[in-house]
């Protein structure tokens, strides 16, 4: 990584702060959502305790995969992405730049929502809280990288913003959050391991539930570390010095 | 290739959606040198300058610059490219975007003053570029070309929506960096400002139609100005 890479997350964590509106919904959005959860099951504490815990951890994968993939997108839009690739600077440079900024900007994010959840709202979860916001840091890396990728395919942004329900909405259901894996057909559990916030899900549910880990929650840890890999090499190639 | 060309293109075709947008073009940019890249819209100016940068997918023909293939890694620290449409960051100062591409081609913070300075930007640049008007943006994605003291720049219509003045004023810089030993390739369908220029290349459909000094094009079509020459060189009943 050189200077290029820091460089391009001070810049794009800038261009973040001179959009506060953006900021607060990004911070105030999922403690509104926890803080409604928490209401709908007020007298279901256990509900509450159960999918708190795992959906507080999910929220930042959303968020950051949003962001991203606009921010990404008015990048080859406004045609700085053509001018920054006639610059030394490596495609992996710009798009960890991306993923680091995204990655701060998620970890204040879950901080905060984590603080509203376990202080404010008294989630409770059988693990050690600070191991939710960690995997929630994660995944929002995750979903900046995906953001990222997904930006590719699309040429506006209305196509960017459809790409929330096109490439999250199908995993948020299969992750086992609404239906529990093994119950699902064979066809869908079998599609489900193929999608990376399958793994995400059940490492937040086994914090959420069990207060000791296996192999288990380390290998969601390295399928999603290695997703968010694969997401990151994607992305990069989709960025081109040379077009029509 | 020979030491005084600092762009050498031989017979380039690109296609770009289908229609032909170089047809074979062969030309030169001489080292220390502002070159004007002039023509109608649509005459392939933008094309040819991508191809330089090495931004375009070509379909024959090679460009070289400063001596290597266009596009090559390590020409990209050694030639700077503005863009037709300005590309910098709306949500950015003046100041931050100049800074950042300083940062990219790892120039000494202080040019990125000095890049602002010289494009007249002085007293704006602690504002927002998307608050700016589009010449003032236009003039911020040049000082994000300036700096790291590139030694070929590639100005695609770099004053256009610009005053009078601030024209003069860019081209006296352009004239002074070209005095320093930077190679410019200007491109501009104004005319008039053809005759700034060391050298010119009249591009039109996809072809070179002329190249020379604005003396040399002038005297060849018996012109008195640059559009009247353009006009004569197109051809009789050609010109509509």
């Amino acid at each position: 990584m050189s200077v290029a890479a820091p460089a391009t997350a001070a810049r794009v964590l800038r261009q973040l702060r001179r959009d506060p509106r953006t900021v607060a919904l990004l911070l105030i959005v999922p403690c509104v959502l926890v803080a409604l959860l928490k209401y709908l099951f007020v007298d279901e504490p256990a509900v509450f305790d159960r999918i708190g815990g795992p959906l507080l951890g999910l929220f930042p994968f959303i968020a950051m995969f949003v962001v991203t993939s606009i921010t990404m997108l008015r990048e080859r839009t406004t045609g700085t992405l053509e001018r920054l690739m006639t610059l030394p600077l490596s495609r992996f440079d710009l798009v960890a730049g991306y993923g680091v900024a995204f990655a701060l900007a998620a970890a204040v994010q879950a901080t905060l929502v984590s603080l509203v959840a376990f202080l404010l709202l008294g989630l409770d979860v059988a693990g050690p809280p600070w191991l939710i916001a960690v995997l929630a840091v994660g995944n929002a890396v995750l979903g900046s990288t995906l953001g990222l990728f997904a930006s590719a395919f699309a040429r506006t942004e209305f196509q960017a913003v459809q790409f929330m329900p096109a490439f999250v909405l199908p995993q948020l259901l299969l992750c086992g959050l609404f239906v529990p894996r093994e119950d699902m057909s064979r066809l869908l559990e079998l599609v489900s391991y193929a999608l990376p916030l399958t793994y995400a899900y059940d490492a937040l549910e086994r914090v959420a539930l069990e207060t000791s880990y296996d192999w288990r929650l380390a290998l969601d840890i390295a399928v999603i570390v290695g997703a968010t890999a694969l997401a990151l090499v994607l992305g990069a190639a989709t960025l081109r010095r040379r077009t029509p | 290739m020979a030491d005084g060309h600092a762009v050498e293109v031989d017979r380039l075709r690109v296609v770009r959606g289908g229609r032909e947008a170089l047809a074979g073009v062969s030309l030169d940019v001489r080292r220390g040198t502002v070159t004007g890249l002039l023509g109608p819209s649509g005459s392939g100016k933008s094309t040819l300058m991508r191809a330089i940068v090495g931004t375009q997918i070509v379909a024959s023909g090679s460009v070289l610059v400063l001596g290597e293939p266009a596009g090559t890694p390590s020409l990209r620290a050694r030639v700077a490219y503005t863009t037709q449409a300005p590309a910098v960051y709306g949500d950015l100062t003046v100041q931050e975007n100049v800074d950042y591409f300083a940062r990219l081609v790892r120039a000494p913070a202080a040019q990125a003053g000095e890049a602002i300075e010289l494009v007249g930007l002085g007293d704006d640049a602690g504002r927002v570029v998307g608050s700016l008007s589009g010449g003032q943006r236009s003039r911020v994605s040049l000082a994000t070309a300036l700096v790291g003291r590139p030694e070929v720049l590639v100005l695609d219509e770099p004053t256009v929506g610009l005053d009078p003045v601030l024209r003069r004023d860019l081209w006296q810089a352009f004239a002074r960096l070209a005095g320093e030993g930077v190679s410019l390739l200007v491109s501009s369908h104004v005319m008039d400002e053809a005759e700034r220029c060391d050298q010119l290349l009249l591009l039109r459909d996809g072809r070179l139609l002329a190249r020379g000094t604005p003396g040399e094009i002038l005297a060849r079509t018996g012109a008195e100005g640059m559009d009247d020459a353009f006009l004569r060189l197109i051809g009789p009943g050609d010109a509509a």
